[in-house]
């Protein structure tokens, strides 16, 4: 072919280039949505209660993800350090993905439970008072933030508009669950019937305001911890019902 | 003629043709000015957080914080510096190697600069404040996307009608390669971006996409801004200024025809190796590993073409820093598509994938060629735009050392302490416990850390010889004797 044909004319030059250029993130891209076992669903997967959600949107506002990553490989080391390797279920609900590419610190995807909320608490006011290795910035102010909750709705239909299964009734009790959540009072039996494994309670210490500490606490603390890898077929080898 | 030529500061004779052409020039020299500036704010908030990992402390408060000033760090260099430079010299090489203005005017053009350069200041103010979509190089919230990509297609139209009204029957390969990243970047905007706003009036969105979707699509795009913007565009000013600086023609005309078509088919395949034993399928991590090999054959045709074009000129390499700066750019261009594709193999990427290695790897590329590219082609390009002399050709050569000293002492810094990293999350002891704590890898970074900001000082300090040479060249240096060979942007009579 006469490569002079394609210089002389900026229409085909611009045509050849967008397909060339549009093969490849077909190829790529458009099967994950159309694969079945791409995602295949597991027990125990749930949308984040109201509370964490909005502790997520703390985390990735800050930027936690320019230094923490939320992907566990397959590795020995990794799964002995870690816990079980990340599955893709456990990110399902994630708009935006935070699987990360750093790990100035370590991973969290799994970070759930491993620490009490009194020393998360204390690690974001001043993080080398508990791990004088750390070279984290300290989040104290996160503490004095009262918790912005009159936007809870538009949240949680804007999630659900993108593919989040939120239901009528998680809707209309949003604000009820959060404060249930963060101060382990109210109607808790409800709210763990909605989001089982929810982790209830005080998170930042103070029980007079909802903070923003306490959101982003409560989002760590469930981290990892909605599947169950006790179970043999918890991984998916053969999908929920 | 007469009348024509008077009235516009930015007309002037094209070379070698007898018609008057009315290149628009003050565009390209406003887009100038702004590299130079975002190059300085880029590279000082590289320091500064390069500091903060080092030294704590130097975290302020609540809007000053590593996590919050990273974005700021690299949409200033990325977009900022190489976005402006890429700007300044696309519509430079378009309208020279076209013969002809930009299509849609004045106007559109200058929309082009203060609609880019807002997006870019609106970016950086909203980071510290806390909007950011958390997608790696895609931080800016739906509202300022969807005003840059109004401010991207202008800059599509501007370049495509450019072209379409040319008055040389060939579009010269430059313009393959500014069309190839202009086209892309806004296919990989788009669909990265797609987000629901919760309300209109409200600054958060979330996106379209999720989870393993969500992240295919980022590193999809992720790495084709490293492909299109980083690559493709940087070879486009390789193909005008190397062989303009050189007095050379280009070394293989067929070898720019078989590595630009390779590599914009296959540069789209490689994101998946920022994904490697994650969640992702399998399938997809192999594809995105054997395209990331495969894109050595035309990283390394560009390499070579642009090198080559120096046969018989080597020499100049001694006397010309500018010419030193962009050959130099292109041998790091070499090295790092040398090591990207390396870093893709999944045993090496098991290793490296998590530490600083790919920090080293993207700053030998985002320093070495990227930024000595940009800082050559201007070295270039400034003094025809303001027909004046270059005020110190010393001070070229004093920018170039502490630039190179800054890169060797960035990227070693990173090599090593990434390597380390690595090898000490998989380290086992003789019972076959894991034998260090995570915080064990952390202690670890400071001396390596200190390194790397010193040497991201030095290449800063470059940065501003490079500010002040050009702005004493624009606002200092007479101006040169006129010459009917010099294009001339601010003649007065035609006659």
């Amino acid at each position: 072919m006469n490569h002079a044909i394609v210089e002389k004319s900026a229409a085909l030059l611009f045509m050849l280039t967008f397909i060339v250029i549009s093969i490849g993130g077909l190829v790529q891209i458009v099967p994950l949505f159309k694969i079945d076992t791409t995602v295949t669903p597991v027990e125990g997967v749930r949308p984040y209660t109201p509370l964490e959600q909005l502790g997520r949107n703390v985390y990735t506002r800050e930027g936690c993800y320019t230094c923490h990553s939320q992907m566990i490989r397959p590795f020995r080391d990794e799964v002995e350090r870690y816990g079980h390797y990340s599955i893709p279920a456990e990110s399902m609900y994630d708009h935006p993905f935070l699987w990360g590419s750093k790990r100035t610190g370590p991973d969290l995807a799994r970070v759930g439970g491993k620490y009490s909320n009194a020393w998360q608490l204390a690690h974001m006011v001043d993080p080398r008072s508990v791990v004088p290795e750390s070279i984290m910035p300290s989040y104290a102010f996160l503490k004095n933030k009262p918790l912005h909750l009159d936007d809870l709705d538009l949240h949680l239909k804007a999630l659900k508009s993108v593919g989040v299964p939120y239901s009528e009734e998680m809707l209309e009790k949003a604000r009820a669950d959060v404060e249930a959540q963060a101060t382990g009072q109210g109607d808790t039996e409800a709210l763990l019937k909605r989001y089982p494994k929810a982790k209830l309670g005080d998170f930042d210490g103070n029980p007079s305001t909802i903070t923003e500490m306490d959101a982003l606490i409560a989002y760590l603390q469930v981290l990892g911890t909605l599947v169950d890898f006790s179970e043999p077929d918890a991984a998916g080898a053969t999908p929920a019902k | 003629m007469t009348a024509a030529a008077s009235t516009i500061g930015s007309t002037h004779y094209a070379e070698g043709q007898q018609t008057i052409v009315g290149y628009n020039e003050d565009v390209v020299r406003a887009f100038s000015i702004a590299t130079v500036i975002w190059a300085v704010v880029g590279l000082a908030a590289g320091v500064w957080v390069a500091l903060q990992l080092a030294f704590p402390a130097l975290n302020y408060g609540e809007f000053f914080t590593f996590g919050r000033l990273r974005p700021v760090h690299t949409s200033a260099v990325i977009l900022g510096f190489g976005g402006n430079a890429l700007l300044a010299t696309s519509l430079y090489v378009v309208q020279r190697t076209c013969r002809t203005g930009l299509w849609g005017g004045p106007k559109l053009a200058s929309f082009l600069f203060w609609g880019y350069n807002a997006f870019l200041i609106a970016a950086l103010i909203s980071y510290p404040l806390g909007f950011t979509q958390s997608q790696e190089y895609a931080e800016p919230e739906w509202f300022l996307d969807i005003w840059l990509t109004m401010v991207w297609v202008s800059y599509l139209a501007i370049f495509v009608g450019t072209l379409a009204i040319r008055r040389e029957p060939h579009i010269y390969v430059a313009n393959w390669f500014f069309l190839a990243f202009i086209l892309t970047v806004s296919v990989l905007h788009v669909v990265n971006n797609l987000a629901v706003p919760i309300s209109f009036t409200s600054t958060k969105s979330y996106t379209l996409y999720a989870g393993v979707q969500s992240a295919m699509i980022q590193w999809w795009y992720g790495h084709n801004m490293v492909g299109f913007w980083l690559t493709a565009g940087f070879i486009g000013m390789m193909y005008y200024f190397v062989p303009k600086q050189a007095d050379r023609p280009i070394y293989s005309y067929r070898l720019s025809i078989v590595h630009f078509w390779a590599l914009v088919f296959l540069y789209i395949w490689a994101g998946p190796h920022h994904l490697h034993f994650t969640a992702l399928p399998d399938w997809t991590q192999t594809l995105g590993a054997a395209f990331s090999i495969m894109l050595w054959m035309p990283s390394w045709g560009g390499m070579i073409n642009g090198i080559m074009t120096l046969s018989g000129a080597w020499g100049k390499l001694r006397t010309d820093p500018i010419l030193r700066f962009l050959v130099v750019a292109v041998a790091f261009y070499g090295m790092s598509t040398f090591e990207g594709p390396l870093m893709a193999l999944k045993p090496v990427n098991a290793l490296s994938h998590y530490t600083d290695w790919t920090i080293g790897h993207v700053h030998s590329g985002a320093l070495g060629w990227v930024a000595l590219m940009a800082f050559g082609s201007l070295y270039h390009m400034v003094p025809k735009l303001w027909n004046k002399s270059l005020w110190s050709i010393k001070l070229v050569e004093v920018h170039f050392w502490l630039a190179a000293i800054g890169i060797v002492l960035y990227i070693t810094a990173m090599w090593v302490s990434g390597i380390t990293q690595g090898l000490m999350w998989k380290a086992y002891d003789e019972f076959g416990f894991l034998q260090y704590s995570f915080t064990d890898s952390v202690a670890m970074l400071h001396p390596y850390y200190v390194v790397r900001a010193l040497g991201g000082i030095f290449f800063l300090a470059g940065g501003i010889l490079f500010a002040v040479n050009i702005f004493m060249t624009i606002y200092g240096a007479p101006s040169r004797r006129r010459s009917g060979a010099d294009l001339q942007p601010r003649l007065t009579a035609a006659e």
